[in-house]
């Protein structure tokens, strides 16, 4: 049977608890759908190679690098981004305030990547060790902060030591 | 933070200035509100791509972008035939040889180095941009590549600017004191046939980009970008543009990273500039990360050749002499300017008076260098302290006593350098001391010898380094005396909005360092109100008319000259609502405090204005008052006091604060495979007043990550056809979280005398990580044959090498004693 190659295809996937249908591209990355076409600009890009993990999101709660993921592998998933993190009224959780408290990010750029591998962490391992949490970060670089006061923050966080 | 001392009992620091007040940026930045540039979006945007050269040294034969053009949804490309009729070149630093140097946005004839831009294609979608670009068909004609500036210099070498005449771009002597009488009175001279700084850069994580709109009305164009240094972007941009500047505002807000890297992208923006006008549409171009790495910023990659060090029998160091010979790439963006900035620590900590270094940069097939953290004064503090070790190793002194004796000592400040330049303040035996401490320097030996028994070579190492900030920019006049440039300036505007909203306006462009955080402070107390009830616009607007020609966030000096900006005008402000109130109680100015949120009568606290009605008085209901009252809105420029240097000495002063960062560590050497350990490490800081001491802390421990990054696993290594061997994270090995060993912080504080907060520029460290890996590596393999740690970059198969081969390093080191 002829197969007749398709260049785009509709996709549903809900994000944040909103459930967004879209046509992309068959070369669309899951990043680029979320930033350009979703206008969810809180995930980055830092690299080509899958290397930074600026752009890590959770997918059915893996955390995954949303820039080696194309979107049309998301079409019936569930994801969340950065923005899906504090509550409704904009009340930072426990992780991004003791991100804020433990002076966690500089610049910001790789913040939401690394909020969202440390949330992958807490979910699995709601008390890690400094250990734990530099295995759980080893996707995630951060040229500001040489990483201590981030590991600092998440393993306040799991102590509840974040309120 | 385990440690602070303060050495002044006489600091003013209020209710907000000196605590660790958590930022005021986290709150957007942590729910991913911020604002880069890759989040703007306009419609019709045109995504560009560059076609890049994959050649190090060719000429351009042929450009074909028909195929390209022909794709649907291709909105048109650029060509460096076209650029070279738009524009004009970019001005030159350099004097001749270097200035003839002709750099546009896009190649033009030829192509200099691996990744540099040829043509720039625009299309519908990032995606289709890229899949165009492999349609442009580019024919080179290969010519001999050159990689290595040593190589350069040599009269029969391959030359990249033809104009030039040759590869030199900057040639120099520059010698202070009686350098000759200081060696004909040494008691020993130590020998160093070659040290080598390698070349990296702090590869922010945000790559460079831009959304570029023109306004065909107004000729102007707006960018919003990641540019740290709108003021020399423009003055490099408008005369390429044949434009007056008032035609480019540069906007910036949140900003992933910079590091110095992002100071001269004015090439890339110049062509989205020419396709924004010549589409009729807005331009996004965002950099990949391979095309950072193989075009932007490099670090100044360093050789020192033939150096000798004047040493007296008691460990006295009088003097050095050496060759200089700077990797400046394929064009000159910010250089020779690394041709001076060098000289504001060229004795680094150390009180020798005689000195000579001859400069001489060369340009080569690479990725051309531009400031990067440290920028050219981290190679010569790299220098002054592989020295110091050399010759301790070789004449047998102590690596910490042969510091105390020849630092400059606290009582001696403020010290005037053999080149006029003044180290404000500072006490480097006490922070030396306080490093070692945190490291556990006493138990050493022991340490050692207990590594020994399992099998692992343990050594201590120090790296003292000064962060000279606040640049007097008449320096590069050093290197070029018809430069006009000369001081320095920075902006703030403070004003009391209608609601009594204090608002900030800077003219820096933080990447992480919280200026909107350490303004606030700085205006709460003297204002007299909270740090939440001060609002700082974030990020750098030209239309803000907040900004001056060295507007900008660079070069260690923010909490100078940004917060000298800062203080100015709020103190201006704090004066008018103090003369509103006096208008309105008619009582003496001098009667009036502010405190607690209001303008009040110091005598009688009831009769208090909210800021409400003083920010409402001029602004909105101004009738009745017999004269003008005050606007409420004040702007500042802070100009630190400087002298041009004396061209003919080169002599002055060159920068006005002197930061100083000690640091110390232990590493363990598995002498199997070369693999080095960092299992201990302090970092001791002074940088006068802190104002906010948890955020001087983490640009300690950034710089500290850059640096043992740069001293272990990164590097831009080229093979010979000048081909970038690590154009990406997997290749180019920045530090992870499990690579980080664990850090001791400390400070001091010795407050500068010439700023006015008592504050000193911080933040890029000077490079103390690579010093002192560099020292414990050399220390550990004392054990091993003793070799010669000659280079800053000392992966794991270098340290190997130096073990097998002990002696190839020794060759390199030689000491004559009287």
């Amino acid at each position: 049977m002829a197969v007749t190659p398709t260049t785009g295809r509709t996709i549903s996937v809900e994000i944040n608890g909103t459930t967004y249908e879209r046509e992309v591209p068959a070369s669309r990355l899951l990043v680029h759908f979320l930033r350009d076409d979703l206008d969810l600009t809180g995930t980055h890009v830092g690299c080509d190679t899958g290397s930074c993990g600026a752009c890590t999101v959770q997918l059915d709660g893996q955390a995954v690098k949303s820039c080696s993921v194309l979107a049309v592998q998301a079409h019936g998933t569930s994801v969340r981004t950065v923005e899906g993190l504090a509550g409704k009224d904009g009340e930072l959780n426990a992780l991004q305030r003791s991100f804020h408290e433990h002076h966690g990010l500089q610049c910001g750029y790789c913040t939401p990547g690394m909020l969202m591998s440390a949330t992958a962490l807490l979910e699995s391992n709601p008390q890690p060790t400094e250990h734990d949490v530099k295995i759980a970060l080893q996707g995630n670089i951060c040229r500001c902060t040489g990483y201590w006061n981030i590991i600092e923050a998440v393993v306040a966080a799991g102590q509840g030591g974040a309120a | 933070m385990t440690a602070v001392e303060t050495e002044a009992g006489t600091l003013q620091k209020g209710a907000a200035v000196g605590q660790s007040i958590p930022r005021k940026e986290d709150n957007r930045l942590v729910q991913g509100q911020g604002v880069f540039f890759d989040d703007v979006k306009r419609h019709g945007m045109g995504y560009l791509h560059f076609v890049r050269s994959p050649y190090a040294h060719a000429k351009i034969e042929s450009i074909d972008v028909s195929a390209a053009l022909e794709l649907p949804g291709v909105y048109g490309t650029l060509t460096g035939d076209e650029v070279a009729i738009l524009t004009d070149p970019f001005f030159q630093i350099a004097a001749p040889p270097g200035g003839h140097v002709k750099d546009y946005a896009l190649a033009v004839g030829k192509v200099r180095y691996l990744g540099e831009p040829v043509v720039a294609v625009v299309a519908e979608t990032r995606e289709l941009a890229r899949d165009a670009s492999e349609l442009v068909l580019v024919d080179y004609d290969p010519l001999p590549v050159l990689v290595d500036a040593r190589r350069a210099l040599e009269a029969d070498a391959p030359v990249l600017h033809e104009e030039c005449g040759g590869n030199l771009s900057y040639a120099g002597v520059w010698e202070w004191g009686d350098v000759d009488a200081a060696f004909d009175e040494a008691d020993h001279v130590v020998s160093i046939k070659e040290l080598h700084f390698d070349r990296f850069n702090s590869t922010p994580l945000e790559c460079s980009g831009a959304l570029v709109e023109f306004n065909r009305g107004t000729g102007q164009w707006t960018m919003y970008t990641n540019n740290q240094f709108p003021g020399f972007a423009a003055i490099m941009m408008g005369p390429a543009l044949r434009v007056g500047l008032d035609k480019l505002r540069i906007v910036t807000q949140d900003i992933g990273g910079g590091f110095g890297n992002k100071i001269t992208t004015h090439p890339q923006l110049v062509a989205c500039c020419l396709l924004a006008r010549k589409l009729n549409r807005p331009i996004q171009w965002t950099e990949w990360r391979t095309e950072f790495h193989q075009s932007m910023s490099h670090g100044n990659e360093r050789w020192f050749e033939d150096t000798e060090v004047a040493v007296q029998a008691d460990g006295t160091l009088l003097g050095f002499r050496t060759k200089a010979i700077d990797d400046a790439g394929a064009f000159l963006r910010y250089e020779p300017l690394g041709g001076v900035i060098w000289s504001q620590v060229a004795a680094g900590l150390y009180k020798w008076r005689h000195l000579r270094l001859e400069f001489t940069q060369a340009m080569t097939n690479k990725a051309p260098v531009s400031p990067n953290r440290g920028y050219s004064r981290m190679q010569q503090l790299w220098f002054t302290e592989r020295v110091i070790d050399i010759v301790a190793q070789e004449l047998g002194f102590d690596p910490v006593e042969i510091r105390k004796r020849n630092y400059v000592q606290p009582e001696d400040m403020p010290y005037e350098t053999p080149n006029g330049c003044v180290y404000d303040s500072g006490d480097y035996p006490r922070a030396l001391d306080l490093a070692l401490e945190l490291i556990g320097y006493d138990g050493i030996e022991e340490r050692r010898a207990e590594a020994s028994s399992r099998g692992r070579l343990l050594g201590l190492g120090i790296g003292s380094t000064l962060d000279s900030g606040t640049n007097n920019f008449g320096q590069s006049q050093l290197v070029n005396p018809d430069l006009q440039f000369s001081g320095n300036n920075e902006v703030a505007t403070v004003k009391l909005d209608i609601f009594g909203e204090v608002v900030v306006t800077l003219g820096t462009t933080p990447q992480g360092q919280g200026h909107e955080t350490t303004a606030s402070q700085v205006v709460a107390d003297i204002l007299g109100c909270s740090v939440d009830t001060v609002h700082v616009r974030a990020g750098h607007d030209s239309y803000w008319n907040s900004h001056a020609g060295f507007s900008g966030t660079y070069a260690s000096q923010f909490a100078v000259t940004g917060l000298g900006a800062v203080k100015g005008a709020a103190d201006m402000l704090a004066g008018q609502m103090k003369k509103l109130a006096s208008m309105v109680f008619q009582c003496p100015e001098e009667a009036i405090e502010l405190a607690d949120g209001f303008a009040r009568i110091k005598d009688n606290p009831e009769a208090a204005l909210p800021f409400m009605a003083l920010g409402a008085i001029p602004n909105a209901n101004n009738a009745g008052f017999p004269e003008d009252p005050p606007t409420m809105n004040c702007r500042y420029v802070y100009r630190p006091f400087f002298e041009v240097p004396d061209k003919e000495r080169k002599f002055g002063n060159l920068t006005l604060t002197y930061a100083t960062q000690i640091h110390a560590c232990v590493v363990e050497i598995d002498p199997e495979t070369g693999v080095t350990e960092v299992v201990d490490y302090a970092a001791v800081d002074d940088c006068g007043v802190r104002v906010n001491p948890q955020i001087v802390e983490g640009q300690v421990m950034g710089a500290t990550a850059h640096a043992i990054g740069a001293a272990l696993w990164e590097t831009f290594t080229y093979d010979e056809d000048g081909n970038l061997l690590t154009p990406n994270f997997y290749d180019y090995h920045v530090p992870h979280a499990l690579d980080m060993p664990p850090l001791k912080t400390a400070a001091i504080e010795s407050p500068s005398p010439f700023t006015p907060l008592g504050t000193k520029g911080m933040g890029e460290g000077g490079g103390g990580g690579i010093h002192c890996i560099c020292a414990g590596i050399q220390d550990a393999l004392r054990a091993a044959g003793a070799p010669i740690v000659t280079d800053s970059h000392n992966p794991y198969h270098r340290v190997w090498e130096l073990i097998q081969h002990p002696e190839r390093s020794r060759e390199s080191v030689e000491v004559r004693s009287t």
